[in-house]
């Protein structure tokens, strides 16, 4: 191409930097955000730890400063060992569940789609449930959880995407009533296992794989890979924003401008899988997140996905932690499943977005 | 230049294109026309790779199409195809911006060239004032201009449009037409106006029965001989200062009486046209 004839002073053309300006603030600003909520959300509970309290705790003992020791070692504990990990695996799993959303939304094209409406939950709960009950995958040995959740997750989501197809296209409405019914059969699968092997746990368990909780959260690999795998899927997701506004646009369109849809979607539905997996493996099935964040982003920064993806990170990593905090102490000390809060919250959500679908 | 050799393409037990070969060259126009279900857009969706032939290939500049990776191709062809994404929540400078797509890496952004470029094509089919609006908030015109700037944004060396003058008025029709003429590129348009053919192309391929009908110069593809038995419309021609223009009359009872005599004067009228010169300066020698 020919260099036009400069401009002396580089006008904005499009409105293009003012915007990247206006992400970079968003982005700031959340992250601002996230901490202050780990802080906050580290220090409430059943026992409350003032937040300067929580900070000294927390930077003692990353970075040894303070040295000084100026709280009881029952706080500590509680800071270090049980909240701050509950927190982290909070923040991972609404930034990944808001990820993974915004993905299934680029590539089924339907604002509805969400990792839960879509069944991949419920394929991974199968999984896991089956890996804790019957040994299934004992041969991954600590991550046999993991890696059964994530085939329960990709045998799920696969199994959705070749109900959906027909005729080499897959059509939004047959797409999400296929995962409404798979999901369905693979809850009722879950259940039944629990149940079937006569674990006194059977109903605490249901509860957990159906409803979620961060209550498992600690120091663990298991955390550690799901700060791997969703660092590394938001990454990707951001890094191919391009590629997925044109998937979002449609399949001839993204052939043309030089994305092969078949293979970007296969691609994007593993990653999605091997998330999900990771998620429900460490945090149980939780709904609307994936479902509601990436529209608040949407909101916030306009459509394109390489702003949505981090703001929607930021935002379900946020907005998880804050319901994690609702479900400890709304009925304390009773400990709610997370997935009530986020159903509560997010289902009205859901039908003011069914409501202006088309309006 | 994309020359496709014996392509064919068949839904279900339809064969709707049936070993065509068709030749687009640098710098021309070459119009794709024919009835409804005669395949114009099969052939097209075959000539952009998004249909793969089983049997022929495509070359585009000499090389395979089905061999060069998807950004390749992109850059080489751009295409404004009939699903306008509707839905999209982009804005429409964030549309056009997309057309920058396949000359960027994966980690690169877009930059103040992409920006200047996007700009330029938007211009080109007057809709600056729109950069900021929401795609789906546009009308159907509108977001017809829309699409062409951002396949105008990818710079390609050839430009294939699917009825790219659908949902436009009668003036906008004139000027996306006149915009790709006026483009050196290689450009293949669908179109269903036989008078914009006409106008804006410089060869046509006619479509009928799952092949070609005729193939040749705008001038050789539009005569009522060939075009009234594939259409099945009574099709007269007359030429004014050299342009070619087209009246139809339906082929009811009544008028099929008159129109077996309007064939008469069609005749006679074209085999006037086929001596004279096609540039339209011998005007003196055609009655006027």
């Amino acid at each position: 191409m020919t260099a036009t004839a400069r401009p002396e002073s580089r006008p904005d053309l499009l409105g293009v930097a003012a915007q990247r300006r206006r992400t970079g603030l968003w982005l700031l600003a959340l992250t601002i955000g996230l901490v202050l909520t780990g802080v906050a959300a580290v220090g409430s509970g059943a026992v409350g730890i003032p937040p300067t309290t929580v900070a000294r705790i927390i930077g003692h003992h990353l970075v040894g400063l303070p040295a000084e020791v100026t709280w009881t070692p029952p706080q500590e504990a509680i800071v270090w060992q049980v909240r701050l990990p509950r927190v982290l695996l909070g923040m991972l799993v609404g930034a990944g569940l808001a990820a993974c959303g915004v993905a299934l939304q680029a590539m089924v094209r339907n604002v509805l789609a969400d990792p839960y409406l879509l069944g991949i939950n419920s394929g991974a709960s199968s999984g896991a449930a089956a890996a804790i009950l019957f040994g299934v995958g004992a041969g991954f040995g600590q991550y046999a959880l993991s890696t059964s959740a994530f085939l329960g997750a990709l045998g799920a989501s696969l199994l959705v995407f070749l109900i959906a197809r027909s005729g080499g296209r897959v059509t939004s409405i047959r797409l999400l009533l296929s995962g409404v019914a798979v999901g369905y059969a693979l809850y009722a699968t879950t259940s039944f296992l629990i149940f079937a092997s006569g674990s006194a746990e059977g109903a605490r368990s249901v509860m957990f794989w159906l409803l979620g909780s961060l209550g498992l959260a600690r120091w663990n690999a298991l955390l550690l890979v799901a700060a791997v795998v969703l660092g590394a899927t938001i990454g990707y997701l951001t890094v191919v924003g391009r590629r997925l506004d044109v998937l979002a646009i449609g399949d001839e369109t993204a052939q043309t401008l030089g994305v092969s849809p078949d293979r970007f979607r296969l691609r994007l539905l593993v990653l999605v899988s091997l998330s999900v997996g990771v998620l429900v493996s460490a945090a149980g099935s939780i709904g609307f997140v994936g479902l509601v964040v990436p529209h608040l982003a949407r909101r916030i920064v306009g459509a394109p996905h390489v702003r949505v993806v981090p703001v929607a990170a930021l935002l379900g990593a946020i907005l998880l932690v804050w319901a994690d905090v609702l479900a400890r102490v709304l009925l304390a000390p009773q400990e709610i499943p997370i997935g009530i809060i986020t159903a509560l919250l997010g289902a009205p959500f859901l039908l003011v977005l069914i409501r202006r679908l088309h309006a | 230049m994309i020359q496709a050799t014996r392509v064919s393409w068949r839904y279900g037990s339809n064969l709707v294109i049936d070993g065509v070969s068709v030749t687009a060259r640098p710098g021309r126009v070459l119009g794709l026309i024919g009835p409804n279900g005669s395949g114009k857009t099969t052939l097209l969706r075959l000539l952009y790779g998004a249909l793969r032939s089983g049997t022929g290939q495509v070359a585009v500049d000499g090389d395979d199409l089905s061999a060069l990776p998807a950004r390749e191709a992109a850059r080489r062809l751009a295409v404004v195809v009939q699903e306008t994404g509707g839905e999209t929540a982009l804005t429409v400078a964030e549309l056009v911006l997309l057309g920058r797509g396949p000359h960027l890496s994966t980690f690169q952004r877009t930059g103040q060239a992409d920006h200047e470029i996007a700009a330029h094509c938007l211009a080109r089919v007057d809709a600056t004032q729109l950069a900021s609006r929401a795609f789906a908030s546009l009308s159907g015109g509108e977001r017809q201009r829309v699409l062409i700037a951002r396949a105008l944004a990818q710079q390609a060396t050839h430009l294939l449009l699917d009825e790219p003058t659908n949902h436009l008025d009668i003036r906008y029709q004139h000027e996306i037409l006149r915009l790709v003429r006026d483009l050196d590129t290689c450009s293949v348009v669908v179109l269903h106006d036989l008078n914009l053919a006409a106008r804006y192309c410089d060869d046509l391929v006619l479509l009928g029965q799952g092949g070609v009908a005729a193939a040749g110069t705008t001038h050789e593809v539009l005569d009522p001989y060939v075009l009234e038995p594939v259409y099945g419309i009574g099709i007269q021609r007359i030429e004014l200062d050299g342009a070619i223009h087209l009246l139809f009359q339906p082929n009811d009872r009544r008028t099929a009486e008159r129109s077996a005599g309007m064939s008469e004067r069609q005749r006679a009228n074209h085999q006037l046209s086929a001596v004279v010169p096609q540039d339209g300066t011998q005007r003196s020698g055609v009655p006027a």
